[in-house]
């Protein structure tokens, strides 16, 4: 089986504050810690274990600039048999749609049976999967959080709904599958694992490699475009308690008491 | 002439889903001359009871009868939305794990703009909608142009919209099942397996002692344990933990894990994502213990504490077990 995995390099959230910059036109990228988007992790360990049961390939893919070859580095020492990084000046400002484009003309350049991508990443919008499944006129299925093979056209997958039910399905192959966290425990990378992918060659492919014309992605060819950054005002918030951690434990304790918190 | 939205309503048992109401109240926020259409899929009488509904909120309802749409398989309805939906139209669905199944790929179909998770509309200029999102887990806003012309598929953020009184609109519902045809997609439901039960009913509990991903490590969910035993109170958490296998799925609380109705919540190293404060109901009192000032959970709690949760909470258990 052909699986193409499609990952991004994102500031880590539960590493960082995030804050937004001082003209609001970004966020403070100063000192960041980025690491692979959470989601996608989950994507190419199940992919690996694909491999690994069925054979085949996997081939880790992202829309990014130089730095996003650590990421793909990192998810070929993961196991990852080839990392391509789609990467053009042009392909700066792309909506969903045109990362998309970008992504769609990589995977035309191959063949491959099965693609994922992470269930959402740092934007919260979860929609490259579902987009690239329709541009490619193949089957989709979201949040995906349990995946069979059935035979060589069909494979069974379980989609994680509300409440925490699984709703499962059979998808026709080719498909694309969006993955949801839990659905495996990815492996640990250590630097060990890193060096030794660290002389694998990493392809670079920009836009006219892809046979992408520069005005169709990019902020150009944007229809959504990202205004400003901001921290909303949210009215109260918490009562916010002060003073050193013994007044603060007192005082904690005595609203728990209050509200019923401690019985 | 105001323009024409489409919402999609979700449904279950012959009820309309609370989101059914908060996107035809979104749709105001977008255009408040708006014509709002709700588009309902389903099969049987149950149906009929859900268009009667919506049909005291907005003027005009489409339902779509077939018993291929008995369980809404987004790849079904996408096709059928497609045949439905006319040029440049603009269609909501709700943030949730139909929606995103279902509206990314719309938007491609449709060939509209795609914005998704919604939490804020401010009219419209020209014709970019302005739209208020966030990114980062809810860390920090953002203000978004969509250029409608071509159309668009948005959705929205549950929750963040409050239905309009119910005016008694009365709707037309007009019938176009026929549209359904034959339609087929390379993806077949088989069916819903429920989640498992745990050990611990969490959704009973009075008071709920929730560890998220601020506990760092497996070995310090003793300290939390240790809390709650002195508390009275019993343990959940948020979903990370859960992926971590640290504890079992029963103990989740967000929108796929459990739905909870504590008097008090005390919530450790949680940040406070939308999935997570979706699992709380019923207004109880909420205590946050997280060591980033910034950090969302603060902006719903009722009561912040500004500490590291490991060092934190040993020294409070022992207040408390000191009594
Ligand atoms: C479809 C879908 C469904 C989801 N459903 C759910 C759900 O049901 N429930 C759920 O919880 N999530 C759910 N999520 C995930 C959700 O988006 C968040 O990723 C998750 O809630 C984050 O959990 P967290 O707050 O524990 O972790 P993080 O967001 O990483 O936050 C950790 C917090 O701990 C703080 N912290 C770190 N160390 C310490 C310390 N030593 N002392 C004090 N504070 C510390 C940090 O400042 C941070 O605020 C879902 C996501 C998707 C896409």
């Amino acid at each position: 089986m052909e699986i193409l995995v499609c990952v991004k390099r994102v500031p880590d959230t539960s590493e960082n504050e995030i804050e937004v910059n001082s003209n609001g036109a970004d966020i403070e990228r100063d000192d960041l810690v980025y690491s692979v988007n959470e989601w996608d992790n989950y994507a190419v360990e199940e992919a690996i274990q694909l491999r690994d049961k069925v054979g085949g390939s996997v081939t880790v893919v992202t829309v990014g600039d130089d730095e996003s070859e650590e990421v793909l580095r990192r998810e070929m020492a993961m196991g990852a048999d080839k990392g391509v990084l789609l990467s053009d000046d042009a392909f700066t400002g792309s909506d969903g749609m045109g990362t998309t484009a970008i992504l769609k003309a990589e995977i035309e350049k191959g063949k491959y049976d099965l693609i994922l991508t992470g269930a959402q990443a740092d934007d919260g919008a979860g929609q490259i999967g579902g987009m690239l499944a329709s541009i490619l006129d193949v089957p989709y299925a979201s949040l995906v959080n349990y995946i069979e093979v059935l035979d060589e056209n069909k494979i069974k997958v379980g989609r994680e709904i509300e409440g925490g039910n699984q709703e499962m399905n059979e998808l026709n192959l080719p498909c694309v599958l969006s993955i949801q966290t839990g659905i495996n425990e990815p492996r640990y990378v250590g630097i060990r694992g890193i060096r030794k992918v660290a002389k694998l060659e990493i392809p670079i492919h920009g836009a006219s490699d892809l046979g992408i014309s520069a005005d169709s992605v990019g902020a150009a060819g944007a229809r959504v475009k990202r205004v400003d950054y901001f921290v909303p005002d949210f009215g109260e918030g918490a009562e916010i308690l002060e003073g050193s951690t013994d007044e603060k434990i007192e005082k904690m304790i005595e609203i728990l008491k209050a509200k019923g918190g401690i019985k | 002439m105001g323009l024409q939205i489409f919402t999609y309503a979700i449904h279950k048992a012959g009820v309309a889903d609370d989101s059914a109401m908060e996107l035809i109240a979104a749709a105001g926020k977008i255009d408040s001359d708006a014509k709002v259409t709700a588009i309902v899929t389903g099969s049987g009488a149950e149906l009929d009871q859900v268009c009667n509904t919506l049909s005291e909120c907005c003027s005009e309802i489409l339902k779509i009868d077939h018993e291929a749409l008995a369980y809404p398989n987004a790849e079904l309805i996408r096709k059928l939305l497609v045949k439905i939906l006319p040029d440049n139209a603009v269609f909501l669905a709700v943030h949730d794990t139909f929606g995103m199944d279902l509206a990314p790929g719309l938007s491609v179909k449709t060939e509209s703009a795609f914005v998704a998770d919604v939490v804020e509309f401010e009219g419209v200029d020209g014709s970019n909608l302005k739209i208020i999102r966030q990114e980062y887990s809810g860390m920090v806003s953002t203000h978004v142009t969509c250029d409608i012309s071509t159309g668009a598929v948005l959705t929205c953020r549950p929750g963040s919209f409050q239905p309009d009184e119910v005016t008694g609109a009365g709707g037309r519902v007009i019938d176009k099942s026929g549209e359904f045809g034959d339609i087929s997609v390379g993806r077949r439901f088989l069916e819903v397996v429920e989640a498992e039960i745990g050990d611990v009913d969490i959704t009973k509990s009075e008071v709920l002692v929730s560890i998220g991903r601020g506990i760092e490590d497996e070995d310090n969910i003793e300290i939390a344990e240790d809390l709650a035993k002195a508390m009275g109170a019993d343990i959940s958490c948020s979903r990370p933990i859960v992926d971590a296998k640290w504890l079992e799925k029963a103990r989740q609380v967000g929108t796929s894990g459990q739905t909870v109705k504590p008097k008090v919540y005390l919530a450790l190293g949680i940040s406070g994502s939308f999935q997570h404060l979706g699992g709380l109901k019923g207004s109880p009192f909420i205590i946050a213990v997280n060591k980033n000032p910034k950090a969302p959970i603060f902006q719903v709690a009722d009561v912040g504490i500004i500490e590291d949760i490991l060092e934190f909470v040993p020294e409070l258990t022992e207040k408390i077990e000191e009594g």
